[in-house]
């Protein structure tokens, strides 16, 4: 089964001691784009961890979704300077264009937004990253504009 | 001589080893220091924040828990900015939480709720940002209720570090944290042994066991139905708690008369089980060593004993390839459970589809086990109703008994008498001390070689104890025992039990027979207990069994005259047929991920 191969790779990379759960962890998620309950079960395994603490885990960072992505992935910065500086209008932006907020994946599947904490861009802010490909000084505008480019 | 550190706290001067912290110090100095997150069985944590004190010279307030006392300090755990913050962190806590005291299980037994009531929390200071959880009810032995939950994690260190399970992590951060199973899946779904010391170490409403008080008024105000009832063995040294009298002391008579007055037709006592389980599990034993040792056969070596149901869901889980190991003894809830509703009933003439059995045991694990498919053997369900020690003290409370105050009185013929070594059954290394007081003198025909039959070297609360015992001068059946060293081993609390396992599982095991008991010191402190639980109350109600076993005439399993009855009358003989089909079961393999 080639499925279970992906977990057991990341592990023969990285190594199954505690402090590679999380590079198996980002390994996952940057081939699937998630994690599954499936892939956590054999993390889990493999690690001889048991499953609810690679669930608390993965959960701790907003990185490591524990649900299916969309195709392209928003992370709109949610930390204070973001905040003071217009993430609101950022959020009304992809909220306009795609019906979706935080936590959501627009119904064709193609968006996901999910709300992150600092991603170093503070002196450009508002931030967010598509696809972890970093967009600063947003503005609603320019987002609008932004969404287009990958719609298209 | 351990190195001192002296120290002032309220300007009472002190003396501690040094690494104790200042919450140390100060149990010591008998000055009280409120705490939420502590627990004297856990590793520190100090998250909460509620046991700050503030030091002599020093801005910044201190958590007592986590805070080293250093020679010199001068602390004070009772200044205006102390109670101040003490007040803010409960009123925060507050305005997260569903503060629905009035309708809460443990209303009148919550560390929150009584540290709301000493402090006088300003009720709108702050507003609530209680949010929408679903009650998690999906267990047939707990229920988790975020919005009770404080997020101290004694249940996730409980989890960890006294059970080894990890069944219960924190998840997410900030506002979103809060402690999840798996994929917050039910409960009932997870890998849980349902042992409940998540239950006792919880110091709200956010962990509680499902209970069953009013299906078990329902039974007992329905005149159509012959309802039994027994307790395990360490019911009568917690019972006392529960009902608001100290810790320590036995109450067996006391707690017969108060289940004759909520009008139980018949007391029977699951220490006359625990008797007969000896007779079974020690014949399995034996049998099991003459196939090894004369019969040259490949038997599964060492035997575990199997009366405790999280000890069983756990191996269930987590070492589904040693399961032969298990004795396939029921434990002794699931044997008096089918011999009720066949043995008895035939003697009383009564239908068993009119007879209902209710269990009172210091388990939530055994709400469990009264549920698998397994526990029908006597063609209906054998155990109908498990309530814990504490739903049994509530039930005494509804019904206005003045516990302390009643007569003894003895529990009925003929499932109810019981010896000194189905008392032992309710601490850790008892099962083992009850067995060996048997097998050795089926063996030898001569008592057990310890003094006042106490095997003390199993006795106590270290984690894992080791005995080994030469068995000289058997009898001619047993000659090939002759000089074989026994060897047991006994542990308590499962995180104690997985290194034992782990041998077994390797082909690595010394012994031949193991004793394990899911939780720490026993059922005594089991998940079904009034608590608090420490180490303190551990002993204190160990030291009650004990005291019991030694206050009685018969302390050998064998010489129980109702279990002696029992095999000439119906069961014949141990692992005889009817044994088999009565008080034997299987196991079942379960997903360790
Ligand atoms: S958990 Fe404690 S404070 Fe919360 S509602 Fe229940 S009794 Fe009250
Ligand atoms: S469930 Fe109980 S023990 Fe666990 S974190 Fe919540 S309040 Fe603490
Ligand atoms: S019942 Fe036992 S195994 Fe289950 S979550 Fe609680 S402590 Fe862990
Ligand atoms: S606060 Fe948004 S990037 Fe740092
Ligand atoms: S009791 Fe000290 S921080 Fe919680």
């Amino acid at each position: 089964m080639t499925e279970i191969n992906i977990v057991k790779d990341a592990v023969k990379k990285h190594g199954r001691k505690r402090e590679s759960l999380m590079p198996v962890l980002q390994e996952i998620v940057k081939q699937e784009n998630y994690l599954s309950e499936e892939r956590l079960m054999e993390i889990a395994k493999e690690f001889d961890l048991s499953s609810a603490e690679v669930y608390g885990v993965a959960t701790f960072y907003s990185f490591l979704p524990v649900k299916p992505m969309g195709e392209n992935v928003i992370k709109v910065c949610q930390t204070i300077v973001c905040d003071m500086k217009g993430k609101e209008a950022v959020l009304d932006a992809i909220k306009d264009k795609l019906n979706i907020v935080p936590g959501q994946t627009s119904a064709d599947g193609k968006f996901s937004l999910m709300a992150v904490n600092c991603i170093g861009q503070c002196s450009n802010a508002p931030a967010m990253l598509v696809n972890d490909k970093p967009y600063i000084n947003l503005t609603y505008e320019n987002v609008v504009k932004i969404i287009d480019e990958y719609q298209s | 001589m351990p190195e001192m550190v002296n120290l002032k706290i309220n300007d009472i001067s002190v003396s501690v080893e040094a690494g104790s912290t200042i919450l140390d110090a100060a149990k010591k100095a008998n000055i009280k220091i409120p705490t939420l997150c502590h627990h004297e069985d856990l590793c520190i944590a100090g998250n909460c924040r509620v046991c700050v004190v503030e030091q002599k010279g020093v801005n910044a307030l201190k958590a007592s828990c986590a805070t080293p006392a250093e020679e010199n300090m001068e602390i004070f755990t009772n200044t205006n900015k102390v109670r101040e913050a003490r007040k803010t962190i409960i009123g925060l806590l507050l305005s997260e939480h569903n503060n629905d005291c009035l309708h809460c299980y443990k209303n009148g037994n919550c560390e929150l709720q009584s540290m709301a009531k000493d402090y006088l929390v300003d009720s709108d200071k702050y507003i609530s940002i209680l949010k929408n959880y679903e009650i998690d009810r999906s267990s047939p032995s707990i229920i988790k209720d975020d919005s009770k939950c404080i997020r101290c994690q004694r249940c996730v260190r409980t989890c960890a570090e006294l059970q080894d399970v990890n069944a219960l992590a924190v998840s997410g951060k900030g506002s979103e944290m809060k402690i999840s199973t798996f994929m917050e899946k039910p409960m009932d779904y997870v890998v849980c042994t349902n042992c409940g010391q998540c239950v006792t170490h919880c110091p709200t409403g956010a962990l509680v066991e499902k209970n069953y008080i009013d299906e078990v008024w329902d039974v007992l105000n329905d005149p159509s139905k012959h309802v039994v009832v027994q307790t395990a063995p360490a019911v009568r040294v917690g019972l006392g708690e529960a009902v608001g009298l100290d810790a320590g002391k036995s109450y067996t008579g006391k707690m017969v008369t108060a289940l004759k007055m909520l009008g139980f037709d018949a007391v029977f006592d699951t220490n006359f089980s625990a008797d007969l389980t000896i007779l079974e599990e020690g014949t399995e034993l034996l049998t099991r060593l003459k196939d090894k040792i004369e019969n040259k056969k490949d038997v599964a070596l060492p035997q575990f004993t199997s009366c405790s149901p999280g000890w069983i869901k756990y191996i269930e889980h987590e070492f589904p390839d040693i399961l032969d190991y298990l004795s396939t003894c029921k434990s002794p809830q699931q044997m008096l459970g089918p011999l009720a509703k066949t043995y008895y009933a035939k003697s009383m003439g009564i239908d068993p589809k009119d007879m209902v059995v209710v269990s009172i045991m210091p388990c939530t694990a055994k709400k469990f086990e009264a549920n698998r498919p397994e526990m029908y053997s006597s063609g209906y369900k054998d155990v109908d109703y498990v309530i814990t020690t504490r739903e049994f003290g509530r039930m005494i409370q509804q019904a206005g008994i003045d516990f302390e105050t009643l007569k003894d009185s003895e529990c009925d013929s003929i499932l109810g008498k019981h010896t000194g070594a189905g008392v032992i059954f309710g601490a850790t290394g008892g099962v083992m001390e009850a067995a060996l007081r048997t097998a050795y003198e089926i063996i030898t025909g001569r008592e057990v070689p310890f003094s006042n039959l106490e095997v003390t070297p199993v006795r106590g609360l270290e984690g894992v104890k080791e005995a080994t015992i030469k068995i000289e001068g058997c009898k001619a059946e047993w000659k090939f025992l002759e000089n074989v060293e026994l060897k047991v081993a006994v542990a308590h609390g499962l995180s104690n039990a997985r290194p034992l396992a782990a041998q077994v599982q390797n082909g690595e095991s010394p012994y031949h027979f193991i004793e394990i008991m899911a939780c720490p010191g026993g059922c005594i402190a089991g998940g079904g207990q009034p608590m608090p639980v420490n180490n303190n109350i551990r002993k204190k109600r160990t030291e009650a069994i004990y005291n019991e076993d030694e206050s009685l005439q018969l302390r050998k399993s064998h010489e129980n005259p109702e279990v002696k009855r029992i095999y000439e009358d119906f069961l014949e003989k141990p692992l005889g047929h009817k044994s088999h089909e009565l008080l034997h079961t299987t196991y079942t393999k379960r997903k360790k991920y």
